[in-house]
């Protein structure tokens, strides 16, 4: 990557990670309101889905760049820091969860078959497991490009499914679920951009990697 | 300053009181935003003077009246009640109010009469909520007549001895202790007694997670989570949710015979 956007990739991996620490520190020092729990959990939910639709936003962003005449190496690399911690908030927005109904793991399972927003939620987190392994800087190469990217397309599963979580648990106002629906939708169109020959040709060059 | 009031009526819970800022700062109340703290921020500026209150339908004593009249035709009690919300929390708030059965004596449903139906303010101007949408406006809600009958029913319009804030209701507020939460319509201006089931907002938003009855019941859960639980704001961990919020010893017989699955 041309040292001239280095700080990107730095910069998005604090961005991402520096949410978590503030929300720790709220929590302790009581400032996340009455229902602090609940707090924590709707804010980390939220920034799992902001993260993974950000990492989706990666490469509908390079080929716009492409279409206008711009090459851009940045939201390549960005994509697996912003998909890797949106991945983290989805743990800790379980771990959460867990903690706020208390013990008996028994009791979540009957939970999590029986209601359909926590089956979603739960189906979600599941799949972006075999995303979270397959990111190491190697995986592509064992791989190979072909299979790495029809495993990698399962994000968009995971975040339509993360939308549908969001918007089941919300009692009433749809606004932010409707917003984040319409971001996944958009970028899902984006994703049918003709590409441009030259960006056709660096891709096929990656199959042979 | 802490509380001086004792609360020790036959009525009264022996529970603690919860924090006044999370009576008054964890609140919702849609006409003035969807958040738990927007109605502490929106709703200072209602104005709750004057205010009249329309009592119609099947009653022999009809009339428009004034709070201030109104509430000044009955003595005043202090009433420390659970609240238990729909959502899965519960706050401990110390009520100042009538029974409501103190009203309808006074105006005289007729043999008719077998339900009480409840209609808040709805003004744009004042409420932000109103002006977005989001539920059907104004808020209706209803009890079936020994529902509003039962003594501790109440309507209240202050909040330990003081005024009511306006993000709890004022002027005017029902307060409902078996039932969740969204029974207790704030800001009331009419009160209708009809023979039939008035249908309540939230019932006609989503028919099969908001029935009329609403009575607090942790064996029939929401059809997307669980009602066998609560976090009493303020505390850490979950708490089991009683039958009728612990009300069961007083209101359980109004529901004899009744299949509470299926009216819930």
């Amino acid at each position: 990557m041309p040292a001239r956007t280095a700080w990107v990739s730095y910069a998005a991996t604090l961005g991402a990670l520096l949410p978590l620490p503030v929300l720790f520190y709220d929590f302790w020092t009581g400032q996340l309101g009455a229902n602090p729990l609940q707090r924590a959990e709707q804010q980390t939910g939220l920034l799992a889905l902001v993260l993974l639709l950000l990492s989706l936003a990666c490469t509908p962003l390079r080929l716009l760049a492409s279409r206008l005449g711009t090459r851009l190496l940045w939201p390549a690399r960005v994509r697996k820091t912003l998909g890797l911690t949106g991945a983290l908030y989805a743990l800790v927005h379980l771990g959460i969860y867990l903690l706020d109904r208390g013990p008996g793991l028994l009791d979540f399972l009957q939970d999590a078959l029986k209601r359909p927003y926590i089956t979603v939620g739960l189906t979600a987190l599941l799949l972006l497991i075999p995303l979270v392994l397959t990111s190491r800087k190697d995986s592509v190469r064992k791989m190979g490009f072909v299979r790495w990217q029809a495993l990698h397309r399962l994000t968009y599963l995971v975040g339509a499914l993360g939308v549908l979580h969001f918007w089941w648990s919300v009692k009433k106002d749809h606004t932010e679920s409707l917003m984040a629906a319409g971001v996944l939708l958009v970028l899902f169109a984006l994703r049918f951009l003709k590409k441009t020959p030259q960006l056709k040709k660096q891709q096929e060059e990656k199959k042979f990697l | 300053a802490p509380s001086k009031k004792i609360y020790q009526g036959p009525y009264d819970t022996s529970e603690p009181m919860s924090a006044l800022e999370d009576i008054t700062g964890y609140n919702n109340y849609y006409e003035f935003g969807v958040e738990k703290s927007d109605p502490a921020r929106n709703a200072g500026k209602l104005k709750t003077r004057p205010w009249s209150v329309v009592i119609d339908g099947m009653v022999k004593k009809p009339q428009t009246v004034d709070i201030d009249t109104l509430q000044s035709w009955f003595p005043l009690e202090d009433r420390l009640y659970r609240m238990r919300c729909v959502e899965g929390w519960s706050l401990v708030i110390p009520w100042m109010g009538f029974p409501l059965a103190a009203l309808l004596r006074r105006i005289e449903p007729t043999s008719k009469a077998r339900y009480v139906k409840f209609t808040a303010l709805a003004d744009p101007k004042q409420m932000p909520g109103v002006k977005a949408g989001v539920l059907d406006w104004p808020y209706v809600e209803g009890l079936r007549l020994d529902e509003a009958m039962h003594p501790l029913t109440l309507l209240a319009v202050g909040l330990e001895g003081k005024i009511l804030p306006n993000q709890n209701g004022a002027p005017l507020r029902l307060v409902v202790p078996w039932k969740y939460g969204f029974k207790n319509i704030k800001a009331i201006t009419r009160i209708t007694l009809t023979d039939k089931q008035p249908t309540t907002t939230w019932s006609l938003i989503a028919p099969d997670e908001y029935g009329f009855y609403a009575n607090v019941n942790p064996k029939v859960d929401h059809p997307r989570w669980s009602q066998a639980t609560e976090r009493r704001i303020g505390e850490l961990a979950r708490r089991p949710t009683l039958p009728f919020n612990g009300y069961a010893e007083e209101v359980a017989h109004l529901y004899k015979g009744m299949d509470l699955r299926r009216y819930f």
